[in-house]
């Protein structure tokens, strides 16, 4: 079921284009990993699906709902976190809980629950009386978390959930997006591409406001040239006379050789023409009586394939 | 309705969130009590009215309105709350008359702490309490239509300073536009325009309400002008609220 529809959306500021004739559909139990570079235009679309900016063209349907005619039924269907998630500095978490709960229709008892369960859920119990000016910025952002969900929403949009946390608190705010990932539709952007292959089931890349690149992570790194090149780690010893045979398969396109230091050396073969080399270089290996160490595929990382996509050129891992 | 009375209670907890709205309450009912006494020769006049002390009103709220209406808009762009606010389901006619309620409710609650003032004048003689009634709704409508200058100033910048300075200056442009020396100014103007100009005057209105005079068409000036502030305000925000 898609949730949320993004149609031919661009936004200009002046001569500026933000945003460029994007369109994307995302579908309940997806998340997708919004990914570019600093002013890709991440947080412009965002603030677009969310209501905050109005689209120069094109719009965004989020449960059916169209941005442009019915902001306010859009707004209700979607939990926002913004960059940064700014929050009433001088009021106490638990204060602004409610006020996030009561304008999201919650009065009552019922309020008082939802403000309650959240807090749990993300783990501001404790720190409900205190004044959010006074929070580190690990519960800076899980009150903005707490805030964008405390009213169950189908739509979750986060605009770089965890930047500036650290590694145990990404640990547990990632862990809380994919416990709920089953039920809603969930936006994030982000250009932490750890978090990619972490939580999100499709990501798309956007740079200079177009959509560059639509994919699993897998998929994605299939765009590599180089991404089912193989490494095989040997003794120092054995490593040129292994080198000469790899190169002269037909399979191969180069070899490069990395002393590890330890005695052992890293063979980091390419393939021609994107061939998958792992089963040649395995069967070499037994036939040849090469003392590999280590043989595993080093196609690259999703860095390589945003650096490849976002500024056209192909930085392949040099290792 | 729900969700306009949501923001004006958080609003109005965020004045009093800090010293400041005490400092400024004590500062409005102090002033208010100066003025009428030591300028407004409160005494000397021998009359049980509050004529003196209604009279500097305009005068206090020039300065201290806009006071309690930069923060309303300017704060939550330069801290991007804005952001968290519009992307709640309200629409921003109900966040502007929110925000404008719980300021124009603090004014209020500033003026009723000047009921000594009326008990005073009550123990002292006999004041027509009618008109003094009167006076207090004209003082309350009066710092309606300064605070929505105010926050239509404070949507147009993210700096409460210039907020501040701007919203003084509109207020005083409108407070003088009445008096002699601005129309003569304006000697040179068709007759038409200078009455025009001269019939915005805050001052002029505002007196004949504290002399217990309830023209609708004060009222509705004061009204009109506020909603038509209010009005800008929606459209400042609307279009400036990424800016």
């Amino acid at each position: 079921m898609t949730m949320v529809e993004i149609d031919h959306l661009s936004k200009s500021f002046g001569a500026f284009t933000a945003v460029n004739d994007i369109s994307l559909a995302v579908k309940k139990g997806e998340v997708l990993g919004f990914l570019g570079p600093n002013g890709a235009g991440k947080t412009t679309t965002m603030r677009m699906i969310a209501g905050f900016l109005t689209p120069s063209a094109g719009t965004a349907r989020v449960c059916g709902h169209d941005v442009a005619t019915a902001p306010t039924a859009v707004k209700s269907v979607i939990g926002y976190m913004p960059e940064g998630s700014p929050s009433y500095d001088d009021m106490t978490v638990g204060a602004f809980l409610k006020f996030i709960a009561e304008i999201r229709g919650f009065s009552g008892a019922e309020r008082d629950d939802r403000v309650a369960k959240v807090a749990a859920r993300v783990g501001l119990t404790g720190v409900l009386e205190r004044p959010i000016d006074i929070l580190s910025k690990g519960y800076r952002r899980r009150v903005g978390l707490a805030q964008a969900i405390i009213h169950d929403p189908p739509v979750l949009l986060l605009d770089e959930p965890t930047d500036g946390l650290d590694p145990n608190q990404k640990h547990q705010v990632r862990g809380l997006i994919a416990e709920m990932a089953a039920e809603k539709a969930i936006i994030i952007s982000t250009h932490i591409l750890e978090e990619v292959e972490a939580v999100c089931t499709r990501a798309v890349i956007i740079g200079n406001g177009k959509v560059l690149a639509d994919g699993t992570a897998a998929e994605l790194l299939t765009r590599l040239p180089d991404h089912t090149a193989v490494c095989v780690v040997l003794p120092e010893a054995a490593a040129a006379s292994a080198a000469a045979y790899f190169r002269n398969l037909p399979t191969v396109a180069g070899v490069f050789e990395t002393p590890e230091g330890n005695g052992r050396t890293r063979l980091r073969l390419t393939p021609k023409n994107g061939a998958v080399l792992v089963t040649d270089i395995a069967a070499a290996v037994r036939t040849q009586n090469i003392p590999a160490l280590e043989i595993y595929q080093d196609g690259g990382t999703l860095d390589d394939v945003f650096r490849l996509i976002t500024t056209g050129s192909a930085v392949q891992a040099a290792a | 309705m729900r969700h306009i009375w949501v923001i004006t209670k958080r609003e109005l907890s965020a004045y009093f969130a800090t010293p400041v709205a005490f400092v400024f309450i004590a500062i409005f009912v102090a002033l208010t009590g100066t003025f009428s006494f030591y300028i407004g020769n409160f005494f000397e006049r021998n009359q049980a009215s509050l004529e003196s002390f209604f009279a500097y009103h305009p005068w206090l709220y020039l300065l201290l309105v806009p006071a309690v209406a930069m923060r309303l808009w300017s704060e939550e762009r330069k801290s991007g709350t804005i952001e968290q606010l519009l992307t709640l389901p309200v629409t921003t006619t109900q966040a502007v008359l929110g925000k404008f309620l719980a300021a124009w409710l603090f004014c209020g609650i500033a003026l009723l702490l000047t009921t000594p003032m009326w008990l005073t004048v009550n123990v002292l003689g006999e004041p027509d309490n009618g008109a003094i009634a009167i006076g207090y709704l004209g003082s309350f409508l009066m710092a309606g239509a300064f605070l929505a200058i105010g926050t239509c100033m404070s949507a147009l910048t993210r700096n409460q300073i210039i907020a501040f300075i701007a919203g003084a200056v509109v207020c005083f442009l409108f407070t003088m536009s009445g008096l002699d020396f601005v129309r003569n100014a304006f000697s040179w103007a068709p007759a038409a325009l200078v009455e025009t100009i001269a019939s915005f005057s805050f001052l002029q209105r505002f007196e004949s309400l504290t002399r217990g005079v309830v023209e609708l068409r004060d009222l509705v000036f004061f009204l009109s002008l506020t909603v038509f502030w209010l009005f800008a305000t929606v459209i400042a925000v609307d279009s400036r609220k990424a800016a």
